[in-house]
């Protein structure tokens, strides 16, 4: 069971790099138009202490912002789970706000906090993830049934006892169902800022100076690299989904 | 014999985008110390506004709704509820589902006399064995009679049961009616059964009370001889008498309502 958990998506990872290694050497692609994984690895061996720094930079950054993403997230969620004149007030603000693509605020934040590299990359990473969290937490408090109240409430249960005994748990699920896509979008967020902002640091800013560069085959390995990231971190929320709400999965009888 | 619960001249409107919406006009309902009362009435006339009146819910704009000597301001724990639909928190197994309320009202039991008192419960209504599986590893009915036992483990003065049969098929309800039967022996409550179904309520009921359309007031009362009775007291001909009878007041009840519309 555990042996064909990790072995069929580690043999689907191999066959993928096999693939594009062919893909390259048959097409005869030089690497300045598509690196092949073989040249992966030189850039992995010459640039191994830059990528432990800047892969950290990149980490930090997108779990800071994810941290305050869950936070304001959860914040703007109650707010609007449990007010129907708040939901109106501020869902279409917030959809409004979620429209805007992220790629114009980054130049804007970049002028606007200059220098503050760190905190514009945070800010950035939680600017475009907070967004399934609030709704997700919103729209879950909101359409709590009326009857898992009433049973509470009906023993004289105070508001803050139902939160914590049912409509937080109940929310869970669709809450970490969005934590996972806001964690892959906390990743874009901090990228985008990191190749953008001039001196910049995280492996943004490495693929940045892999193209001032041109050095191809370093574009491509941060780019695995971040994969690499995005996995574990997705993979992390999975562990904590399976821990805090893995009833919600129906066990195969 | 004293009412325990006293509902008098009771009105009450909900206020919706198109105006007030009266729910409840001139509604009586007196129910004896351990006694079972099903009330009937056309559907959206006002029966789970009533269950919420007699929880403390919800206060009405109009007259008076009074639980054991005391007029009711606000919920009290001496309630206990169960929904058509069992409500059980999936995250918890069926017996911390029924132990919930002991966590909200204020007892002086023990973990483990809370424990035992939860699958005692259990064990009356056939549920012995199911105490740890989870709610979605239980059938309708089985649910439903979990719910039951959450509704009664803080021995509640009142059980309130709105529809918690509807969703069930045939043979399971009856199931679940001789169930409360031994149920109500066992662990004496006063209670208030709303229900769609005639049988069910000359079945367990020893009063039933038909309301009028909406808004709702009390139309008809039928008193039965109180205590257990077989299923087979359903097929004898002073049963479709009482049938009988409560149907032709269900219709005059939906005919009131059709002439409030015109
Ligand atoms: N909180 C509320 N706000 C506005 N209208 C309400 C509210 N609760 C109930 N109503 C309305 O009051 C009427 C009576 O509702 P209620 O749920 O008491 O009916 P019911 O007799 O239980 O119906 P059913 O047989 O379908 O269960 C309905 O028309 C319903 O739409
Ligand atoms: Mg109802």
């Amino acid at each position: 069971m555990t042996l064909r958990k990790i072995g069929v998506p580690l043999a689907a990872i191999v066959i993928l790099l096999l693939a594009w290694e062919f893909l390259v050497w048959a097409n005869g692609w030089p690497d300045y138009k598509m690196a092949s994984p073989s040249d992966l690895f030189p850039a992995y061996v010459q640039y191994w202490d830059l990528f432990i720094v800047m892969g950290w930079q990149t980490l930090w950054r997108t779990i800071a912002g994810l941290f305050i993403a869950i936070a304001v997230g959860i914040g703007l969620g109650m707010i609007m789970g449990f007010s129907q004149t708040m939901r109106d007030a501020l869902y279409p603000l917030l959809v409004g706000f979620n429209a805007i693509p992220k790629a114009t605020v980054v130049p804007i934040v970049a002028l606007l906090f200059v220098g503050a590299h760190d905190f514009n990359t945070v800010l950035i990473a939680f600017m475009i993830s907070f967004f399934p969290i609030a709704v997700s937490i919103s729209i879950g408090l909101s359409t709590l049934e009326p009857e898992y109240r009433d049973i509470l409430r009906s023993l004289g249960a105070s508001k803050t006892t139902i939160f914590w005994k049912i409509a937080l748990p109940k929310t869970l699920p669709e809450f970490f169902g969005a934590l996972k896509v806001a964690v892959t979008l906390a990743f874009i967020g901090t990228n985008l800022m990191e190749i953008v902002s001039p001196h910049g640091r995280g492996l943004g800013a490495l693929f940045d100076s892999g193209k001032t560069n041109s050095d191809y085959p370093l574009m491509f390995a941060v780019l695995i690299a971040l994969a690499a990231l995005g996995i574990v971190l997705y993979y992390i929320v999975v562990f904590l989904e399976n821990i805090f709400a893995g009833w919600a999965e129906r066990n195969p009888s | 014999m004293q009412n325990l619960i006293e509902i008098k001249g009771v009105r009450h409107a909900f206020a919706t985008a198109a105006g007030p919406l009266p729910v409840l006009d001139g509604l009586d309902l007196a129910v004896a110390e351990g006694g079972f009362t099903a009330v009937v009435g056309p559907s959206g006339c006002g029966k789970s506004t009533l269950t919420r009146l007699v929880a403390g819910l919800l206060i009405p704009d109009e007259g008076e709704v009074w639980l054991h000597g005391a007029p009711v301001k606000g919920p009290r724990a001496t309630v206990g509820m169960a929904f058509q639909n069992p409500v059980l928190l999936e995250w918890r197994s069926i017996i911390d589902n029924v132990m919930l309320p002991l966590e909200i009202v204020k007892n002086s039991l023990s973990k483990s006399e809370q424990r035992d008192r939860a699958r005692y419960l259990l064990e009356l209504v056939g549920l012995a064995g199911f105490e740890d599986k989870r709610p979605s590893e239980l059938s309708g009915g089985m649910r439903q009679r979990a719910s039951l036992c959450r509704a009664l483990v803080h021995k509640p003065e009142v059980l309130i049961l709105d529809e918690p049969f509807g969703a069930l098929d045939a043979f399971t309800r009856e199931d679940l009616w001789q169930i409360m039967h031994d149920v109500k022996e066992q662990e004496p409550f006063t209670g208030v059964l709303i229900t769609h179904d005639l049988r069910e309520a000359i079945y367990l009921a020893d009063h039933v009370v038909v309301l009028s359309g909406r808004p709702a007031r009390t139309q008809y009362v039928l008193e039965l001889t109180p205590g257990p009775r077989s299923i087979d007291t359903l097929y004898t001909p002073e049963a479709a008498q009482m049938l009988k009878d409560l149907h032709t007041q269900i219709r005059i009840a939906q005919g009131r309502k059709e002439g409030d519309a015109a």
